[in-house]
């Protein structure tokens, strides 16, 4: 095997996994939300299909298999098509540059360890926002090619939310920036490792992008353009079988990338907690713990809030998060100064 | 610049929260409302027609189907309604028992109100923590009437059945834990800011308009009317029990939560106090099989858990069974509030102002 072929196949190899434990999490994901929230509200959750309901999530991708794939007569076809792939797509992309561990030989099958990222260029945090931007445009066609009324107002609220978190979400993340003077997801945990965790100086940044982080992927308490009660299913209301899947999919795997991204952040990826290093757990073991409990914050917040109002929520994104960021950029850069 | 259009949207009348089947047209600027119409009638199964074809004993089971969440208090008003016209003495087990059966039936309502309220404005775990209370109430209906929904129970001068073994015990162990209960909806609720964003200055009537339109019961309470048919014509044993009326000053969807959380608790306090008086004796009048009223016309109103539920029964003397009934049914009056309480707002308030009008739609149809 020459050069290049190892320079192709390991990427491959790499893409490969991360793929596959991506749509592994998302799987493990949804029946955990509905354990987890069951417990929370004193019911048992799924059941009936497999011990402790266990095979509850391959049940469900069967039946969305499985169903019938209706277009509304009055759809924009193409863009309808087009919708569920926008919103999935960059989801998965972001997970380009997400560092599971330091490095890795696979076992020792390689002479040279290569990173646990798939890709580490020096501007990954700039490019997971830019990537995740994108999946907005899912939404918003999807309910708008619909062609009706409840999709359509789901659609709304859910680009006007997306677009004033966007702002709050980047400025949170730019004094951990500023602490670790690169852009690069790998060099922020390595400079997470020199000093502290940066939780601990960027802890209002923290709390603001955790916030923020849920009104991105439309997880309660600001979930509005789904708002069951309000318009039905929001901007999916016109969706079936795979298609709506995709939207499905594409809202847990932002789950997932907003919590790499936390973690990678502020909680020092994967490095072990402060204290605990002789336990010898694998980087991405530490790595996973630490998504998983961002996960479960989501479920959490979930079974604990009710749902923020349209405007209460525009109003607490532009006077109070906004602000917030701003002036914790400014006390980290005089700091760093 | 931009040409702006008006949406109009049908919300209904198979929509997730508007609580059975109520249609609204909706004309929207965007999300804010500019108009409302709510079109009722999906549900019509002609029930007062339907009584006067009915023995009045058989009309009992009509009276279940109208509030079907708070069943007791439809046969309790329609039972009296008919005593009244009848002039017969109920005994004082009787009475008692009435009393605690239809507060346990406000109790069970009031859990259900909260619930769906919370629900729809995106409280799920006190949804199913409200339904877990729901059950017990539900038990102890099964046990007296053998229906847990549709009850059907009381009778013309009095009980069916003497109070059954065991339904003592059943309330008392409901007694003990429900205050523990109660403190962890308001954990999750009263002081939260979100729940308090969404429902303070929402859906927000005066005492007057209030009045002026004939709502009832927590409605007018949270607008800081103190009326309630309980304390101001008492009928069977309240009178006698000791217990306070639940009044907020709010106007607002906020003040009429509190209202009902303040009536749940009295009524644990009303039920514990007829338990414990519990008068011994018969538990009926002595009257005859086949019930005939004399002629006459009569207006009773009890304190329904929606509002004032009124029974008007015209006999004609002859008959055994109702000449005429009409129904003054809470929710249908009280679903007035619903356009000017609405209006301006936005839409996520519609299904919270719903909720916080408590209507049930079997009972705006009938």
């Amino acid at each position: 095997m020459d050069f290049t072929m190892i320079n192709i196949v390991i990427p491959t190899v790499k893409i490969l996994i991360v793929f596959a434990v991506i749509l592994l999490s998302v799987l493990v994901m949804t029946y955990a939300e509905r354990k987890v929230i069951a417990f929370m509200q004193v019911r048992l959750g799924p059941m009936r299909v497999g011990p402790w309901g266990l095979l509850q999530p391959i049940a469900d991708a069967l039946k969305l298999f499985s169903k019938e794939d209706i277009i509304p007569t009055m759809a924009d076809k193409l863009v309808y098509f087009l919708a569920p792939t926008l919103a999935i797509v960059p989801a998965f992309l972001t997970f380009l540059v997400v560092p599971f561990g330091d490095q890795t030989t696979f076992f020792g099958l390689l002479k040279h360890p290569t990173s646990m990222a798939i890709s580490d260029f020096n501007i990954g945090l700039l490019y997971i926002l830019a990537i995740s931007s994108v999946g907005i445009y899912g939404i918003l066609l999807g309910g708008w090619s619909s062609n009706s009324k409840y999709p359509l107002l789901g659609a709304l609220r859910s680009a006007a939310q997306i677009v004033s978190y966007e702002v709050p979400l980047t400025l949170a993340l730019v004094g951990p920036i500023l602490l670790a003077n690169t852009l690069s997801m790998k060099g922020i945990v390595e400079a997470q490792a020199k000093g502290m965790w940066f939780i601990v100086p960027q802890f209002f940044g923290f709390l603001v992008y955790l916030a923020c982080a849920v009104a991105e992927t439309n997880r309660a308490p600001y979930d509005l353009p789904e708002a069951e009660q309000e318009l039905v299913a929001g901007f999916h209301t016109e969706y079936s079988g795979m298609k709506f899947a995709f939207f499905y999919l594409a809202e847990y795997a932002n789950m997932i990338v907003v919590s790499a991204i936390a973690t990678v952040v502020f909680l020092g990826g994967w490095l072990p907690v402060p204290g605990l290093a002789f336990l010898h757990i694998p980087a991405i073991i530490w790595f996973a713990l630490k998504v998983g409990f961002f996960l479960f914050i989501f479920l959490w917040l979930r079974a604990t809030y009710p749902r923020y109002r349209y405007d209460q929520l525009m109003q607490i994104g532009w006077k109070f998060f906004i602000p917030v960021a701003l002036i914790n950029i400014f006390v980290t850069a005089l700091l760093v100064l | 610049m931009f040409k702006s259009e008006i949406i109009e949207l049908n919300m209904g009348p198979q929509h997730p929260s508007t609580h059975g089947v109520l249609r609204l047209k909706l004309k929207l600027d965007g999300e804010t409302i500019v108009d409302l119409d709510p079109e009722i009638g999906y549900l019509h199964r002609g029930v007062e027609k339907l009584a006067e074809n009915f023995t009045y004993l058989q009309a009992l089971n009509l009276t279940d189907r109208l509030d079907y969440v708070a069943a007791v208090s439809n046969n309790l008003g329609y039972i009296e309604t008919l005593e009244k016209l009848g002039g017969v003495e109920v005994p004082r087990k009787a009475k008692y028992f009435r009393t605690l059966m239809t507060e346990l039936g406000r109790l069970s309502s009031h859990l259900l109100w909260l619930a769906t309220h919370a629900l729809d404005i995106g409280a799920m775990t006190v949804f199913l923590y409200a339904f877990r209370e729901r059950e017990f109430i539900l038990d102890m209906f099964e046990m007296v009437t053998g229906g847990r929904l549709l009850t059907t129970t009381f009778r013309y001068g009095g009980l069916k059945e003497d109070i059954p073994e065991g339904f003592e015990r059943l309330v008392r162990d409901f007694i003990k834990i429900f205050p523990d209960r109660m403190a962890d909806y308001e954990a999750l609720l009263t002081k939260n800011r979100i729940w308090m964003k969404r429902t303070k200055q929402v859906g927000v009537i005066s005492a007057e308009d209030a009045i002026s339109l004939g709502l009832s019961g927590p409605v007018v309470r949270g607008s800081g009317v103190r009326f309630d048919v309980r304390k101001a014509e008492p009928y069977e044993a309240y009178g006698e029990l000791d217990w306070d009326m639940a009044v907020q000053d709010g106007c607002d969807t906020y003040a009429r939560y509190l209202v009902r959380l303040e009536e749940m608790r009295q009524s644990l306090r009303i039920v514990e106090q007829a338990l414990d008086g519990m008068p011994e004796g018969e538990f009926r009048a002595k009257v005859p099989k086949v019930l005939k009223l004399p002629k006459g016309e009569v207006y009773h109103t009890i304190e329904a858990p929606k509002g004032e539920l009124g029974y008007y029964l015209i006999s004609d003397g002859k008959g055994t069974g109702p000449y005429r009934l009409k129904v003054r049914g809470p929710s249908f009056v009280n679903l007035q509030g619903l356009k000017p309480m609405v209006k301006g707002h936005m839409v996520a308030d519609v299904v919270a102002v719903i909720g916080t009008l408590d209507v049930v739609l079997g009972e705006v149809d009938r």
